[in-house]
């Protein structure tokens, strides 16, 4: 069973320190302060990419768009047991909406002959949580969102546990080729070996450029986007929320007090 | 020159930030608190190959190298300093081996001590024997099939969930350092017993005990490198160990640091941000700067032993310098945290507390200095 696993590269904020700061532009934040991680939902897609390879064989490709420095979070993927990896470069990518992403992705993954694509269910920086069943819709096949369990019933169809609300697990059988958006929580994601890290920091990272691609310039970036993002803001500070200042101590005293009053405790 | 890491070595650091971040931190504070040595995480480290990171493939271990060794301990050590003192100290007991093992010993011991089945450790203190090992007392006494071995160990680390020993003993009539062989004993042997468990001020979620041996047989085949090569070969693994150690306060330093930044940003005094004084500024800068330079220093000592040059000097600046600042800067960090930093609910306490035996132990700081200075008058001689 061939696999292609596409993973996000995207600013680490389980830091408590991660402060996001609006750009000159007005539509971008600025990331020279960040450190950066793999998608956490991506992350459990490649763990269940590389499950489903070593029960059933076959070759793991990792797509990933983004720059020079998103070659980290691939060699890790490729360190955790992926076999290659493509990675989609070009200025003329930036601005990209879930559609424009979702042409670039087929792009590198159409001729790649798999028969399963993983993506994680949502990325954590933009939160649209479309990007995998818009690809499903390009590569025209069946998909299915919110993946908890992956099950392999014969070399055609797949078991698959979408997690919903509350916990409950709705199963399907989806017929390959298919694409799954992977939940968190499914799998356990592995740590990289050293030898997969020995190896991974070999293994050439193969990039495609907007020629490689095959696509025109109005098909990707601002120009191939049905959505334009124009402008991000600070939410203002409404008059409903009292925003409560000082020290700890202080802080602390005058949230029990509203407590009080309003006889929440 | 080239101030590059490798693929690899990036990779390395990434991989142990992710393990730390994930399977050490969130529980660091709370280890500490109630004195649990974290056996299940340490078993996935050797799983992994942490604790056999300078073992070559062909042995079972990573054979990532001393570079990717230090930035990886360094990982550790920031979210949790105790569990890089066992993992310094796993790393630094497969040492003898490698270096001096035979190949029976390298297949029955070595291979099972890097893949993490085995957790060895270091045995050469005793009580009349500190900074001076070449004066300890321990006997192992030849009975021709078998050392008959009499004393007693201190301050061993992790000795009490060691499945071995590397064991330094007297074996020769010889004073001094010249009589001291070097043993593998396994945990179990007839004689040899765990003794009183320390109760210490840092890095309470590593174990430190006492080890007991009593007329206890050990084979003649458990011998490691020749009789008498037994201070040289505590010796060279102390090389090792202290760029370990080195890398231990690095990582307590770098989260000195971070822990600063942070409060000194948040806590605000006069209408301003502490941050905001010169004062407190300057802390900061002094800590930062001590971490560039103690980072080359120990780059530079495990780059040496990778290239197989001699690093003696090396690695025993970069553990005094480091481990000197780490105490200055856990100082700093706990003074720019003012009253809070004295209390259990932050990070910094711990620290502060975890940093002091960084002096201490692989040799004291006075000793490093003797070290180094008889280093650089053989070389001037
Ligand atoms: C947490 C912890 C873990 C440890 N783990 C291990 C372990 O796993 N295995 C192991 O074998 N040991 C271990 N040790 C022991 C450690 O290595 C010794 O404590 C250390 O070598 C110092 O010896 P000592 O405590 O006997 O001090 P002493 O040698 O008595 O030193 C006392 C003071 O005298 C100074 N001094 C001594 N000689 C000189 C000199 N010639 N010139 C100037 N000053 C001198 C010292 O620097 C020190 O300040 C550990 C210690 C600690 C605290």
């Amino acid at each position: 069973m061939n696999i292609v696993v596409c993973v996000k590269q995207v600013p680490d904020t389980s830091d408590p320190d991660t402060e996001v700061h609006i750009d000159g532009t007005g539509r971008g934040v600025d990331q020279s302060k960040f450190s950066f991680v793999i998608n956490d939902a991506d992350n459990y897609a490649v763990e269940e990419a590389i499950l489903l390879k070593e029960k059933h064989g076959g070759e793991v490709t990792v797509v990933n768009i983004g720059g020079e420095a998103a070659n980290q979070v691939i060699r890790m993927a490729l360190a955790k047991g992926g076999d290659g990896a493509v990675r989609l470069d070009d200025e003329s990518f930036v601005y990209s909406d879930v559609v424009a992403t979702a042409r670039l992705l087929k792009s590198a993954i159409k001729d790649l002959g798999c028969d399963l694509v993983l993506t994680g269910c949502m990325a954590s920086d933009d939160g649209y949580g479309a990007v995998g069943i818009a690809l499903a819709q390009m590569l025209e096949v069946p998909h299915a969102a919110y993946v908890k369990t992956v099950e392999v019933v014969d070399d055609k169809k797949l078991k698959v546990g979408r997690e919903l609300e509350g916990g409950l697990l709705e199963m399907n059988e989806i017929e390959m080729p298919c694409l799954l958006a992977i939940q968190t929580g499914g799998n356990e994601p592995r740590y990289a070996s050293f030898k997969g890290i020995r190896e991974a920091s070999k293994k050439e990272i193969k990039v495609m450029d907007l020629a490689a691609t095959g696509l025109s310039a109005d098909e990707v970036g601002e120009s191939g986007s049905v959505a334009v993002m124009t402008q991000y803001s600070v939410p203002e500070v409404g008059d409903l929320a009292e925003m409560i200042e000082g020290d700890p101590a202080e802080t602390s005293a005058k949230l029990a007090n509203i407590l009080k009053e309003k006889g929440l405790v | 020159m080239s101030f590059q890491l490798t693929e690899e070595q990036k990779m390395v650091r990434l991989m142990a930030r992710d393990f730390a971040g994930k399977e050490l931190e969130p529980m660091a504070a709370q280890r500490d608190k109630e004195e649990i040595f974290p056996m299940d995480v340490v078993k996935k480290m050797g799983e992994l190959g942490l604790l056999g990171m300078m073992v070559p493939d062909e042995y079972g271990g990573a054979g990532a190298g001393a570079v990717s060794y230090c930035l990886a301990l360094q990982e550790i050590a920031y979210a949790c300093a105790s569990t890089a003192v066992t993992m310094s100290v796993a790393n630094l007991s497969t040492e003898p081996l490698l270096r001096f093992g035979d190949e029976t010993q390298k297949t029955r011991y070595l291979l099972k001590l890097a893949q993490g089945e085995l957790l060895g450790c270091f045995a050469l203190t005793e009580p009349g024997a500190g900074s001076d090992p070449g004066s300890l007392s321990m006997s192992a006494e030849d009975k021709r099939d078998h050392y008959l071995i009499n004393g007693t160990k201190v301050f061993i680390t992790h000795g009490q969930y060691a499945d071995v020993v590397n064991l330094i003993a007297r074996t020769g009539p010889e004073k001094g350092s010249r009589g001291l062989s070097t043993f593998i004993v396994e945990k179990g042997t007839p004689g040899f017993s765990v003794g009183s468990r320390e109760d210490k001020l840092g890095l309470r979620a590593s174990n430190t005990v006492e080890l007991l041996f009593s007329d206890c047989k050990v084979p003649k085949e458990n011998l490691v490198g020749k009789p008498g090569a037994g201070f040289k070969i505590a010796m060279i693994a102390l090389d090792s160990g202290r760029i370990g150690i080195a890398s231990q306060a690095l990582g307590i330093t770098r989260a000195c640091l971070d822990e600063s930044i942070r409060y000194a940003k948040g806590r605000k005094q006069f209408g301003k941000a502490i941050s905001s004084f010169e004062a407190i500024q300057w802390m900061i800068a002094d800590m930062a700067t001590g971490i560039e330079a103690a980072n080359w220093l120990i780059l530079s000592a495990a780059w040496r032993k990778d290239q197989g040059l001699p690093f003696t000097k090396e690695a025993s600046m970069a553990k005094l310098f480091t481990s000197e600042l780490a105490n200055k800067s856990a100082y700093l960090a706990l003074q720019i945290h003012g009253g809070y930093g004295y209390l259990k609910d932050f990070k910094v306490e711990r620290l502060y507390r975890d940093a002091r035996a960084t002096t201490i132990y692989e040799g004291t700081s006075e000793i490093q200095r003797l070290v180094i200075a008889r280093n650089l008058l053989k070389e001037h001689a």
